[in-house]
């Protein structure tokens, strides 16, 4: 095992390190959460990456979004996330789609992959993860930030949470009015690592069936069973 | 009867995070909602005892009622 792996060995045996070389993780959206996401990723060692976002870096994205920079200003968000694993860790197959998910692409996109990581910034479109996470049997970690506050969830095929627990009504949330700081997709994208590599470890407890809602303003962390 | 009302994130700001609100005969989410003037579209989770709720749904003398927020960023 390479050097760079061996302070990962003392919470993952040494198989459970080398299985992580095979397995593949999408992480749908290379924003404020996907940044950190696959970033981490990447330095865990999970084989295969693939970054899906369509959008650019602006100006607005710097205070927060790790992958961004003065220099890639105007650029495709999933080839910087290409880029960036490449330089940190060469043995993670990586790929980046300059594209957003869709109806047309969603089951081409994300078929193959052991885990789904939602890095999205909207509603419906994390609805439309979970309907083809859901068609294809791939887990999905859910994960959403606004402000102070962020909450993350794990969903299995067929577990549907987004659809029983939502209310419905607005596509954005309170993110609108309270921007997005620098720690909470930091945070968030920490926990939702942990659980894509229990799922792909089988180790521990997982965040299903349970919804997570951090309050950074209050210092309050509360699991909600669902 | 007296329902227990847990508010999160920004729907705390100008109401407090635990209140205590007392209802003559019958008592529904939405009439909570009501009260604490918090517009419908703004609710994106409600639990009643930690159960998945509903707007209209009877509620009962101790039920503890949490409202969320919706949260979408990324």
């Amino acid at each position: 095992m390479e050097k760079r792996y061996l302070r990962n060995e003392n919470m993952l045996s040494r198989e459970e390190n080398l299985s992580l070389r095979d397995k593949k993780v999408v992480v749908v959206g290379c924003g404020g959460l996907g940044g950190h996401i696959i970033e981490q990723l990447a330095r865990l060692g999970v084989g295969y990456i693939t970054a899906i976002d369509g959008d650019v870096f602006d100006e607005t994205n710097l205070n927060r979004q790790l992958l961004s920079s003065i220099e890639n200003l105007g650029s495709p968000k999933a080839y910087a996330a290409r880029d960036h694993v490449k330089k940190i860790n060469p043995d993670v197959k990586v790929s980046g789609i300059y594209d957003f998910l869709d109806e047309t692409n969603a089951e081409i996109y994300l078929s193959g992959h052991d885990v789904i990581c939602d890095a999205l910034d909207n509603m419906s479109s994390r609805l439309l993860l979970q309907k083809y996470a859901n068609k294809l049997g791939i887990p999905m970690v859910y994960g959403a930030i606004a402000g102070w506050y962020g909450q993350v969830t794990t969903i299995f095929p067929g577990d549907n949470i987004l659809g029983s627990i939502y209310q419905g009504g607005s596509n954005k949330g309170i993110e609108q009015e309270l921007g997005n700081p620098s720690f909470t997709p930091a945070l968030v994208a920490s926990i939702e690592v942990s659980e894509v590599l229990k799922i792909l470890t089988g180790k521990g407890e997982l965040l299903r069936n349970r919804f997570l809602m951090i309050n950074t303003l209050d210092q309050e962390y509360e699991i909600f069973t669902i | 009867m007296q329902i227990k009302v847990r508010l999160f994130a920004t729907l705390r700001e100008g109401r407090g995070k635990e209140l205590f609100l007392d209802f003559e005969n019958e008592a529904t989410p939405a009439m909570i909602f009501q009260q604490l003037a918090i517009p419908e579209e703004e609710v994106a989770i409600l639990l009643v005892n930690g159960m998945d709720g509903k707007p209209d749904q009877t509620l009962k003398d101790g039920d503890t009622v949490s409202i969320f927020p919706p949260v979408g960023g990324g």
